[in-house]
């Protein structure tokens, strides 16, 4: 069960991030790694690279972790949390070009099936795409 | 190493970007989400918080580490993008103060690497527009006045951009008639600067 890929979800609200959790886990049940997180360091509306470091390591999966982020800053503040992995996790850590909500439940889907990190990906990805 | 120097300059950014929080958030009300004043507030505050720690360093180190506690504390997409742009400068200079070929030479790195950060380049209504006209100043040798007009001269020249990056985005074309609250900061931090290098060239 470990092998299978981690999903984080990175929203400006918490609410957001939680609500969208859990309708992951009615999807996909308790089967796959999955975190989320939302807020600002204060707590107001915002990311936080801390929190989404510690997301990352609560999802973590040898076979990868795909994040599914929301506005502008929770993609940029991604997107250094990942730099600040360790060298051997950043290449296994993806943001997924696609809706939070409907971009989470597909990627958990796919990566409850055991699908590699790039098919999950792809699959988020076909909401934008398709 | 100029301990009093760096200490100036770090008192002088957080409390410009301080006075200036309601008036970023304002500009960020009209095209944004609002938040940039209180997001650069707490991230300066918090290099504030860390300032004997940091001047404690050499130069570089005391870079990086205020760049990191931007990224870690702003909450914003301005955290990595100013966090960048000050671990760059970390990475790119010496453990001393620079001559002014190295710090333009560092300042175009860091630029360089906002721009990476935030897959964005000047003209998109962004931080970029006041960061890459001074990048270009610094590497002809202008003066400290002229750092500063060429700052207020891109600033102004954000009101009538439309943004194309960004949260400001989302509006398209109504993002016209305002200036860029992340072009301002930028203009804030160089003022404050300017205004403490100008003072100690009086002493």
């Amino acid at each position: 069960m470990t092998t299978k890929v981690g999903i984080v979800i990175v929203s400006h609200s918490h609410e957001v991030a939680s609500g969208t959790a859990a309708m992951v886990r009615q999807m996909v049940g308790e089967d796959i790694p999955l975190a989320f997180c939302g807020g600002d360091p204060d707590g107001g509306l915002g990311t936080d690279v801390a929190k989404i470091l510690a997301a990352i390591e609560a999802a973590w999966s040898e076979a990868g972790v795909a994040l599914l982020v929301d506005l502008g800053g929770a993609e940029t503040n991604s997107e250094m949390a990942i730099e600040m992995l360790p060298e051997a996790r950043r290449h296994r850590v993806v943001i997924c070009n696609a809706p939070i909500v409907e971009g989470a439940v597909m990627a958990a889907t796919e990566a409850w099936s055991g699908a590699s990190l790039d098919e999950v990906r792809r699959t988020a990805e076909e909401l934008t795409n398709g | 190493m100029d301990v009093r120097l760096l200490g100036e300059l770090i008192d002088t950014v957080v409390r410009q970007i301080i006075n200036h929080a309601d008036e970023l958030t304002a500009l960020d009300q009209a095209i944004g989400d609002g938040d940039h004043g209180v997001n650069m507030k707490r991230g300066l505050e918090a290099v504030l918080a860390a300032r004997e720690e940091l001047l404690a360093k050499p130069l570089n180190e005391l870079l990086k580490g205020a760049g990191m506690q931007l990224v870690m504390k702003v909450g914003g997409a301005s955290g990595p993008l100013y966090g960048t742009l000050f671990m760059t400068l970390g990475k790119s200079l010496g453990a001393t103060l620079p001559d002014r070929p190295a710090l333009a030479g560092a300042f175009s790195e860091a630029v360089a690497a906002v721009q990476a950060r935030g897959k964005s380049q000047a003209g998109q209504k962004t931080l970029l527009d006041v960061l890459v006209p001074l990048q270009e100043a610094l590497q002809r040798g202008e003066s400290l006045p002229g750092l500063r007009e060429v700052a207020a001269t891109a600033v102004a020249a954000t009101r009538d951009m439309q943004a194309t990056r960004g949260r400001a985005s989302f509006l398209g074309e109504r993002s016209i008639g305002h200036i860029d609250p992340g072009a301002r900061s930028s203009q804030i931090i160089l003022n404050a600067v300017v205004d403490v290098l100008e003072a100690r060239h009086d002493d």
